[in-house]
């Protein structure tokens, strides 16, 4: 169990599984409002749900309405438990925020070292405290 | 930018704002300082700055989240305290039925509409508010834009200030008239963080409409999050509205780009060293024409020679680009098998149903729709499988939103697809490796 100290952005608590994205996300277009599923094919995680996961992505991309769609999911019951990034825009924090406003539900936000965010595989149960910047590290263990 | 770096800080707000986060100028101001203040804490503003005008995104609906938020708003009193443009909605709000946009959507938009209505906002309906000299941001004045093209296009070729602001603070910003002096509302957050290298590439390929787009999609795959330079385009260069807008809309559809800049084009890049604010360059890229021809090719997603749908104007189209539109067509009809749609604003509508282009393009049997655009609306009545376009937005979005599969093409093999019915490339001698 490795604990990562890094900055808190949304508080709050989330535990899950890993779920990373190899490369930058854009909730717009990039998961299904459906069922939280992953669509954007570049991310290497097209088809599986996000719902409950802690998602990892280095940073955001692209659309504005991608705070909107955070929204949504959180409206839905099908954010994610937490969300860790190397560099979070204010696109992604402002849908935690507006959660936190609109149904009292806020997804905890923290952003990691680039070599942290490296060392983090999918499938590793991860703990995200948004209110200290902490991850606890629970690595998966491989067949 | 939130990095490692960033600390949640503290933030001076003014007595009146203050009474407005205490909830004393009621529900709605309440609301809005609310997150504009939680961001301004995050993203360690000193102080909230008062905005010239907001463009809003939130107008679009997507979902419930949207109209509940709207509707808390209303029901709080809001009133827009800026000058404020609405981006695309849902619908065309005149043409939806010819659009066969499904009735469930048009009425949730419909309801939307009335909302964004009742706090003030002007009814513009569009993705490009900068092409209209009314709602032109100047150069320096901070605003609060949503909608990525547009904020880039206002940083970038305007000038003006704006963050890459998302849905529901756009709205918070426009009703309480301020926003977070941070990010790219400061000297600071405009510098260049990453220098792109044009290496070189032949003089033509500055003429060919196509490598606006393409240097975009390229330049915002590398750029990712951080502030690019882009050195090396020749003096003398037409670098038209047109063009940066296609450029922006591309560097902002790959990555998370609110501002570039590009050395002897845009305000504030006279030079390199201007750019990066006199600071060293972090990091240098060579981009060549081998990296453009590779991100061309990407942006189609199939080499089918079939499509159902030409799509033009993401972002909507302007004046010129439907003057170009309607060279191109010289008086020949689309393919009985090709659904040909044109999107633009209700102003550029106007303009050319008056010069008499919006008579042509329809005797040609395109479409002119406004308020809203093909990814962003249902296209669940139709039984398209390709989309033909000569917009990167339009090929980045068109699969994740729609389920389509793109061609991209310059706006002239778009036309002449159009018109045979199937795909032709005309001069791409530029863009094949040798």
């Amino acid at each position: 169990m490795a604990r990562l100290v890094g900055t808190p952005v949304c508080p709050g608590r989330g535990e899950g599984l890993a779920l990373k994205s190899a490369t930058p996300l854009s909730f717009w277009g990039g998961v299904s409002l459906a069922d939280g599923v992953v669509t954007d094919r570049a991310t290497g995680l097209a088809g599986t749900s996000v719902s409950g996961r802690v998602l990892l992505f280095p940073a955001s991309r692209g659309s504005s309405s991608s705070t909107g769609f955070l929204v949504e999911l959180v409206r839905r019951g099908l954010a994610p438990a937490a969300i860790v990034n190397v560099r979070t825009e204010p696109i992604v924090a402002l849908g935690s925020i507006v959660a936190q406003e609109l149904y009292g539900r806020s997804v905890p936000i923290v952003t990691i070292s680039e070599a942290d965010y490296a060392a983090i595989r999918t499938g590793d149960r991860l703990a995200v405290d948004g209110d200290a910047g902490t991850v606890e590290v629970d690595a998966r263990r491989d067949a | 930018m939130m990095g490692r770096h960033s600390i949640v800080s503290t933030m001076d707000l003014t007595a009146e704002e203050s009474a407005m986060l205490r909830g004393e100028r009621g529900e709605a101001l309440r609301l809005s300082m609310s997150i504009l203040a939680r961001l301004g804490r995050l993203y360690g503003a000193a102080r909230l700055v008062p905005i010239a005008l907001a463009h809003v995104d939130a107008c679009l609906f997507h979902q419930e989240a949207w109209l509940e938020f709207a509707e808390r708003l209303v029901a709080g009193g809001a009133r827009v305290a800026v000058p404020t443009t609405l981006n695309v909605g849902a619908r065309d709000q005149a043409r939806w039925r010819e659009m066969r946009t499904p009735q469930a959507l048009a009425e949730k938009s419909r309801r939307l509409e009335e909302c964004y209505a009742a706090m003030g906002c002007r009814p513009t309906w569009t993705c490009a508010p900068y092409q209209d000299e009314e709602t032109l941001p100047r150069f320096g004045e901070h605003c609060a834009i949503a909608e990525s093209n547009a904020i880039a296009f206002a940083n970038t070729v305007l000038g003006a200030r704006s963050e890459r602001y998302g849905d529901f603070v756009d709205i918070a910003a426009a009703v309480a008239g301020r926003v977070p002096l941070f990010g790219l509302h400061t000297d600071e957050g405009r510098r260049g963080e990453i220098v792109l290298r044009l290496r070189d590439l032949p003089p033509e390929v500055f003429d060919d409409e196509s490598f606006y787009p393409v240097l975009g999609y390229a330049a915002g795959a590398v750029a990712g999050s951080r502030v690019p330079v882009i050195v090396g385009f020749p003096p003398g260069v037409r670098a038209t509205r047109d063009r940066l807008k296609a450029f922006c809309a591309a560097i902002a559809s790959s990555g998370a780009i609110g501002l570039a800049h590009v050395v002897g084009v845009t305000p504030e890049a006279p030079s390199l060293e201007a750019a990066l604010g006199g600071a060293v360059a972090p990091e240098t890229r060579p981009i060549d024409l081998r990296d453009l021809r590779r991100v061309r090719r990407g942006l189609s997603t199939t080499s089918r020679k079939t499509f159902e749908l030409l799509c033009l104007g993401s972002p909507h189209f302007s004046v010129e680009e439907t003057r170009r539109l309607v060279a191109a067509l010289a008086g020949r009809r689309i393919h009985a098998s090709i659904t040909a749609w044109v999107f633009t604003s209700r102003a550029v509508r106007e303009a050319i149903a008056a010069s008499g282009d919006l008579a042509l393009l329809e005797e040609s049997g395109v479409r002119v729709f406004t308020d809203t655009c093909a990814v962003v609306t249902s296209l669940s009545g139709w039984k398209f499988r390709t989309m033909m376009t000569n917009s990167a937005k339009f090929a980045h979005y068109a699969w994740p939103t729609s389920g389509l599969e793109v061609v991209f093409a310059r706006l002239e093999d778009c036309v002449e697809s159009s018109v045979e019915g199937k795909v032709v490339f005309g001069r791409e001698e530029l863009w094949r490796d040798s």
